[in-house]
């Protein structure tokens, strides 16, 4: 018999129960909760008279709809439906009894970002929440993905869920990554290559080489954008670097605990022999700095290439996807990616807030400064610990004296549900993960691109090839 | 939840592939804490000239003509015919509440989105999978013929066409089984407390972390 797949190992070692049908019970060990997809699933709790099943086991934050300027309660968020859904989940999670870290609490943040800091999420575990990009945490070489407001009602409610399971696909990348190339230039081009939907129904495991040369966070930004790649989970195997990256966190365990803990985590690894139901290798070497195009992750370019011709394209749903998008972004095929101006600039989001992200940032705006033509520049901590770090670098100051802003902790930029916003027709150099038609406001362009690219966009004021930004 | 058992209704063509779920329903109405109340704002970005924003009378707001949804020929309309990767993107759950508080109680796609289609059943919504050349074919029906109403069978897994085969679908059982009656999928698994019970009890030897 073949051996198994990490993913085979997590779903086995959760199954609660197999239906006849062929679908299953799962146990959750895990659930992340934020303002936005969480009152629905308490107001269900409430209607039914029901209590959660386990408390310890979720733990809250806010972070979609937070300003990213200092506020002191929920009381100075103007937009008023903000407002309350911020107020709703405190007290929702004051009367279920659920630990929240809230306004003013320096571990608040964006959940993605959150959970692993604290600790909250460990290898092993399954993890879910109502966010698709909780297949972040699958880092840690854990099963996370994302579900539905009604999910994480039943989740509250049993501490389980109803799950089919996935498909395997591997993802290796071997080789040395080239200089200027970073975990996001890695997503994205799997994204390129594999399509947003060619990971449709499976749990895909990046692996190889330039894999584990890249640290936990780095890893976390490929996980993360598993799900556009239309994956629900992305994970990858424990390592030392996973091990060193949990030890010592508030909610990792502790003494005598660790040591079982790490046992048993070196196991969760695929089996030399298991077999894949798919698997996608890529050379390390072919992957250069990217820079999305369209209005799909899916439709994206490296840096020094030119924008691509529909024509070109054989199938016919795409080729008419293209031309809206070169219609929406305001673009011609076949222009330069480096002629593309950038309007506003945006650090951040669970794909890119972490410490490491920041100083990549910081490196290529210190002693340089924003372009004139470009409006505004933000930089947003993923929660109030990076944000205490960076301050402690330094980084900061950096920022600031380059003319960009330095913001609160929260997903801002990234979605739009805030005040942070693009305007109709800006377009933006952008470290999140989705370039969706008026995703970042409405009418509004983004470019996905890593931290360090989006900073030298900003001081240049269109794209520029990260590795010749020295000549520039 | 309503059960679902059977669906004769008018079918309307949203010709687009890899429609996500912020163009389904922008990120702006998702701020409400309730489930209802979603329909007005479906499609918000393409169904109307203006931005929209939560708590307006959308009755009021300028038209996007030409958005099928705005058309004479498909007011009514209860079943979704729409092109592959439908539903892509965020795993709010605003989008089936949103197409089910406007009338649709089904869509047919070549493809859904994994969270997407999982969040239908939820609700009760029920996403059909044909393959692309017959929903290639549905597509040139519906264009031709204006009015054109089809019937879903859920019991005999069938999408039947006012005119032509009947079109056979694959549904997980256990799914199907929840629809046909409208069953509670939380009181469903609480049935078997005592399995999850027993499964906690062996974790919490093996990795009594989890549990502190
Ligand atoms: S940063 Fe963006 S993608 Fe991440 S959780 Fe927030 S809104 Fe979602």
């Amino acid at each position: 018999m073949a051996g198994k797949t990490l993913y085979d190992k997590l779903w086995d070692a959760h199954l609660v129960t197999e239906r006849e049908d062929g679908s299953a019970l799962i146990y959750i060990d895990r659930q992340i909760i934020h303002e936005v997809t969480s009152p629905q699933a308490f107001e269900g709790l409430r209607l039914a008279g029901r209590k959660p099943w386990r408390t310890g086991a979720s733990v809250a934050t806010i972070d979609h709809n937070v300003p990213t300027t200092p506020f002191k309660s929920a009381a100075e968020i103007v937009d008023q439906t903000s407002r309350i859904q911020v107020q709703t989940l405190q007290d929702n999670t004051r009367e279920f009894g659920i630990t929240e870290f809230g306004i003013g609490d320096v571990r608040q943040g964006i959940v993605h970002v959150m959970a692993p800091e604290q600790g909250a999420v460990l290898p092993g575990m399954t993890v879910v929440c109502g966010d698709s990009h909780t297949s972040t945490n699958g880092a840690l070489a854990c099963l996370a993905h994302g579900i539905g407001t009604s999910e994480v009602e039943h989740v509250l409610a049993t501490q389980t869920l109803v799950a089919k399971k996935m498909q395997n696909m591997r993802v290796a990348v071997e080789g040395d990554l080239g200089p200027g190339v970073t975990a996001k230039d890695v997503v994205l081009h799997i994204i390129g290559i594999i399509g947003t939907a060619g990971g449709t129904g499976y749990a895909i495991e990046f692996a190889g080489s330039a894999i584990r040369g890249l640290s936990l966070e780095g890893r976390m930004t490929i996980c993360n954008m598993a799900i556009e790649a239309g994956a629900r989970a992305g994970m990858v195997a424990v390592d030392q670097t996973t091990i060193d990256y949990v030890e010592g966190r508030p909610f990792a365990p502790k003494g005598e605990d660790w040591d079982k803990a790490v046992d048993y985590w070196r196991t969760l690894v695929s089996d030399a022999d298991a077999e894949f139901d798919a698997q996608v290798n890529i050379d390390a070497a072919d992957i250069r700095p990217q820079v999305s195009w369209g209005t799909s992750p899916e439709m994206v370019v490296p840096v020094d290439a030119m924008l691509p011709d529909p024509q070109a394209e054989s199938d016919e749903v795409k080729r008419s996807g293209m031309q809206r998008a070169y219609e929406y972004m305001g673009l011609k095929p076949g222009i330069p990616v480096t002629d593309i101006q950038v309007d506003r600039v945006f650090i951040g989001s669970c794909t890119n807030s972490r410490i490491e992200d920041l100083r990549a940032a910081a490196e290529v705006a210190k002693g340089r400064r924003k372009a004139d033509s470009v409006k505004q520049v933000l930089v947003v901590p993923g929660s109030g610990l990076v944000k205490q770090q960076a301050e402690k670098e330094g980084l900061d100051k950096v920022f600031i004296a380059a003319g960009f802003e330095w913001r609160e902790p929260g997903c801002s930029m990234c979605l739009a549900m805030n005040p942070d916003r693009l305007e109709a027709g800006e377009h933006c150099a952008s470290t999140s993960n989705r370039n969706f038609e008026g995703r970042q406001g409405n009418g509004g362009r983004t470019h996905l691109v890593s931290p360090a690219m989006a900073a030298a966009a900003a001081v240049a004021g269109h794209f520029v090839d990260i590795r010749e930004l020295d000549q520039a | 939840m309503e059960k679902f058992i059977r669906q004769e209704g008018l079918v309307a063509p949203l010709d687009r592939a890899n429609v996500d779920t912020d163009q389904i329903i922008p990120k702006q109405f998702l701020k409400s804490i309730k489930r209802t109340g979603f329909g007005p704002n479906l499609f918000d970005e393409w169904r109307y000239l203006d931005e929209g924003f939560p708590g307006q009378d959308s009755s009021q707001r300028p038209k996007n003509e030409g958005f099928v949804l705005n058309q004479p020929r498909y007011q009514g309309a209860s079943i979704l015919l729409t092109r592959r990767n439908f539903g892509c993107g965020s795993s709010r759950e605003h989008a089936p509440w949103a197409l089910m508080d406007f009338g649709f109680k089904a869509i047919i796609a070549p493809s859904f989105a994994d969270i997407f289609y999982n969040n239908c059943f939820k609700n009760g919504l029920l996403p059909i999978v044909l393959s692309e050349d017959n929903v290639e074919a549905l597509f040139r029906a519906v264009e031709g013929k204006e009015g054109l109403r089809i019937t879903i069978d859920l019991e005999q897994q069938q999408v039947i066409p006012e005119s032509g085969e009947p079109l056979a679908f694959e549904i997980d059982e256990f799914r199907k089984h929840c629809l046909l009656n409208g069953l509670d999928e939380i009181g469903l698994t609480l049935n078997e407390a005592d399995t999850i019970r027993a499964y906690e009890a062996r974790r919490a030897e093996r990795e009594p972390w989890i549990f502190q």
